[in-house]
């Protein structure tokens, strides 16, 4: 599925930079002319959404960097100093902060959109690993903001995860020193942590460049997983339709976006949080963010230091086999039967994962991790690969234009029913 | 989109200006913040005063204090001093004031004077240049014992910050 420009410089100066830089005819062949496919639903609204979130945290966090100083004895106050004195400086924190909830919570509906409907599969692969690139960068960053306040959660998941890399044989301990800047984390931490994550969304906004770019040479795919036949009968432009559709979306997610920031902007923080760091004493019950939940289950279930970092790790970089674990030629789990239920059971085990990893490990919660773990692999390497060999996939539609002409008349048939 | 033949205003027209109002007013209240968030914060306002005890300095003497993180010179001007800034007339002045106008009437030695030279932001050195005042190292406007500009290329006097008397020995500027 091509871009096809349809854009024709009007005037004299438009015709003459368009010569020079056909930026506006790329502007518009990709968010004017573009054909998207009809038959997308709201989850395909995500992409703008998450977007809209790097530009938010971006924005936020350029004005919080203007007020924040990165020197252990200080950082603390100077964050109390953004909420007490900076003029709109607890807004401005609390978007930052319940930002990267948001973005989150985006990018894991988008990512098992991307699951369900196949969106990972030839010839999406690199469109697929790039995105997996950057939710490691975008988790990357979001540990590294964490750390900022030099609150006891900060110091202390600072602690944790940088000594991860201390299970390394040989190397480890070297690496931790290195990112520690000392020999235990302290202020050269905190400095070149607060320098990375003003960095890496920088690298974030560059990846997503190319993630659109290889979007939209291959084309988008849809909740029917089948290629455009006709760019005329399965395809409608992206301005108006795409367009208003992701910005209602946008819309209607800032409104969810904006009732944390008014009304419980510190239910997804840690209170321990607000305790100022002390190298002396750890916290009684220690967690990571939501978002990390899950991989901390699996961490924390492996009971050895080297295996439950390489399974925690692991479970990350099976993401970006997924194309090739998948062997199903099916993409839309619409047409996977089997597949589907699968799809849900890895859905509650995930979720279930994320429960678990702000368990306290012991007792049952240790053995229950343990068995979601071992099905999280399963799911990757046993199931995937077996059942695209043995389902037998439902029938298809012959193209997007029928899938969306006979929903169509389904909804006729029975009024008041969704479409 | 294409248009469709109505006449007058129709459904279509109300959204489309009710949505474009909401989103502007939606657009202006999230900008203010990253506006306002610019401008001097609590801890900054916090220190817009400053106290100073003039007792210790004697007469003749320039002291420097810090008012918003600018200098202001507080000159205890002999009687020859301000009788010679008196004397001047005003049509020798680049920037005609009366000497009067600059001080707080009974204690007309006091001279307060924001330290910046108002060509482009030096700070004067004191007892020097031709006029028992200031000279600016940076471009050599010179300022009388009134604080007022003599030599160009500065444009105006240096500016008296607002200040007042507690008490006979005590300032309280800002």
């Amino acid at each position: 599925m091509e871009g096809h420009s349809t854009y024709q410089p009007q005037g004299k100066i438009a015709r003459w930079f368009e010569s020079r830089l056909p930026l506006v005819g790329l502007l518009h062949s990709s968010a004017v002319s573009y054909p998207t496919p009809r038959n997308l639903n709201y989850l395909w609204t995500f992409g703008g959404i998450l977007t809209f979130m790097l530009i938010c945290q971006i924005v936020s966090g350029i004005v919080l960097a203007m007020h924040y100083t990165a020197y252990a004895p200080v950082s603390f106050a100077r964050v109390e100093h953004i909420m007490r004195d900076v003029n709109y400086g607890w807004l401005i924190r609390y978007i930052h902060a319940n930002g990267a909830s948001m973005f989150f919570i985006a990018v894991y509906i988008h990512i098992f959109r991307g699951m369900y409907y196949g969106s990972y599969k030839a010839p999406r692969e690199v469109l697929w690993i790039l995105g997996v690139i950057i939710y490691l960068l975008m988790m990357a960053t979001a540990f590294m903001g964490y750390v900022l306040p030099w609150g006891q959660m900060s110091y202390w998941g600072a602690t944790v995860i940088t000594n991860l890399f201390s299970a390394i044989p040989y190397v480890g301990e070297t690496i931790v020193l290195w990112l520690w800047g000392g020999y235990s984390v302290g202020d050269p931490t905190l400095n070149r942590f607060f320098s990375l994550h003003y960095l890496l969304p920088f690298m974030i906004a560059g990846i997503v460049g190319l993630h659109i770019w290889a979007l939209h040479h291959v084309g988008q795919n849809n909740p029917d997983g089948i290629d455009v036949k006709s760019v005329a009968k399965d395809t409608v432009p992206f301005t108006p339709y795409a367009t208003i559709k992701d910005v209602f979306a946008m819309v209607v997610f800032i409104m969810f976006f904006a009732w944390f920031v008014f009304y419980i902007p510190n239910y997804l923080g840690h209170s321990d949080n607000y305790i100022p760091a002390n190298p002396l004493a750890t916290p009684a019950h220690i967690v990571p963010e939501w978002y990390f939940l899950p991989f901390y289950a699996i961490l924390r279930s492996v009971p050895d230091k080297l295996g439950g970092v390489l399974a925690m790790f692991g479970a990350i970089a099976v993401l970006a086999f997924l194309p090739w674990l998948d062997t199903s030629k099916v993409r839309s789990a619409r047409y996977r039967p089997l597949f589907k239920q699968f799809f849900w059971i890895f859905a509650v085990v995930a979720v279930g994962l994320g429960y678990l990893g702000a368990m306290p490990a012991e007792g049952g919660y240790v053995i229950a991790s343990r068995i979601l773990t071992v099905y999280y692999f399963v799911h990757f390497l046993v199931i995937l690969p077996v059942l695209g060999l043995i389902e037998r996939p439902s029938v298809m539609p012959a193209s997007i234009a029928d899938a969306v002409l006979a929903r169509g008349a389904k909804g006729a048939a029975a009024p008041g029913a969704k479409a | 989109m294409a248009h469709t033949e109505t006449s007058g205003t129709n459904r279509r027209d109300f959204l489309y200006i009710a949505t474009g109002a909401v989103g502007t007013v939606g657009a202006a209240a999230l900008a203010w913040p990253f506006i306002s968030q610019l401008q001097p914060d609590q801890s900054v306002l916090a220190l817009s005063t400053t106290e100073v005890d003039l007792s210790p300095i004697s007469e003749g003497q320039i002291v420097t204090v810090q008012w918003r993180g600018k200098p202001i010179f507080i000159f205890n001007r002999a009687p020859k001093d301000v009788e010679a800034a008196r004397a001047v007339p005003m049509s020798q002045l680049i920037d005609p004031q009366p000497d009067q106008d600059r001080v707080k009437s009974g204690h007309d030695n006091f001279l307060v004077v924001v330290g910046i030279c108002t060509h482009l932001g030096c700070v004067p050195l004191g007892h020097q240049g031709n006029y028992d005042g200031w000279f600016c190292p940076c471009h050599g406007s010179q300022y009388d014992s009134s604080g007022r500009v003599r030599v160009g290329p500065a444009p105006l006097n240096l500016p008296v910050p607002p200040y007042t008397f507690t008490s006979d020995t005590k300032i309280v500027i800002g």
